[in-house]
């Protein structure tokens, strides 16, 4: 058990947990994709209004099945562009920003979801020090996701 | 769980009497800003001393105790939290976006908890119970 204090997430210690519990979970990352997915949808419906083109917003359907996967292949590429996340996720905060306009007071809903659906995959690995590099590290992502809105 | 069968709100309630400290502990380390509340509570200066600091133990009691009343009054949850509200802002000086950030980390560890038995709508009925909550306490700011 590391006994750093907590004002101590630098970047070096908070990059190497990120990456370490990345490289543990990714193998389960389409599962935690739609799990989280799902969740938000059941959870928090009024996210359910950037998918009234889908057909069944179901947990567990092929169309939330397909778009978690999406989501977790953007999580992969912020882990390997985590020195940074703006110009990693340039593209991305365009897509988001310009196409699907997407409010992004969402991006901490889809977060937490992604917390509570690793959280219940992980429960063991998913520790305290775990918990707070990963909400740090989603809450970046959703900072550099952000870039290009105005 | 207890659930209110008039509004569909969900408490694992047996499950938060078993684990007091699940409450305050993780949120003091995820959110470490929180921490300002407790600076008369001692050693809070790692993941390891907050874990083991018996008066942030003492305290998962008494949040336990609080949410316990929520389940016992669903139905009318502001009512029966006015004192409380008042004394989280009157007397404490809680800022009531705190309790925000305790009801998603109390997800967060019942999930670990729970596994799959946490489904998405015993998510969403305790989403639902927690709002009501957090609303509750913060009713009474002004």
């Amino acid at each position: 058990m590391h006994l750093f204090p907590l004002n101590s997430y630098g970047c070096t210690r908070f990059k190497a947990i990120v990456k370490a519990f990345w490289a543990k979970m990714s193998g389960q990352a389409d599962a935690i994709g739609a799990d989280a997915l799902s969740r938000m949808l059941v959870v928090y419906p009024q996210t359910k209004t950037y998918f009234s083109h889908w057909k069944d917003l179901s947990p567990g359907s092929a169309q939330v099945k397909k778009h978690g996967k999406t989501i977790m292949t953007g999580i992969a590429t912020a882990v390997a562009k985590i020195d940074d996340l703006t110009a990693g996720l340039l593209s991305l905060s365009e897509l988001h920003a310009f196409t699907l306009r997407v409010d992004p007071a969402n991006f901490k809903i889809l977060s937490h979801n992604l917390l509570v659906a690793v959280a219940i995959l992980f429960p063991d690995d998913f520790t305290p020090e775990v918990h707070v590099a990963a909400d740090k590290f989603l809450a970046a992502v959703a900072r550099a996701l952000s870039q290009k809105y105005r | 769980m207890q659930e209110n069968p008039s509004t569909g709100c969900q408490c694992p309630a047996d499950l938060l009497p078993a684990h007091p400290s699940l409450c305050p502990d993780r949120c003091l380390i995820v959110y470490p800003w929180t921490q300002r509340y407790f600076s008369s509570f001692g050693n809070l200066y790692n993941a390891d001393a907050i874990k083991s600091n018996p008066n942030i133990a003492a305290h998962g009691v008494k949040v336990v105790h609080g949410l316990d009343r929520a389940v016992k009054n669903m139905d009318n949850i502001t009512a029966a939290y006015t004192d409380l509200s008042v004394l989280h802002s009157e007397k404490l000086h809680v800022d009531p976006d705190n309790f925000r950030l305790l009801a998603d980390c109390l997800t967060v560890v019942i999930a670990a908890k729970m596994g799959n038995a946490f489904t998405p709508e015993k998510q969403a009925a305790f989403q639902k119970f927690l709002s009501g909550v957090v609303a509750a306490l913060g009713k009474q700011y002004h």
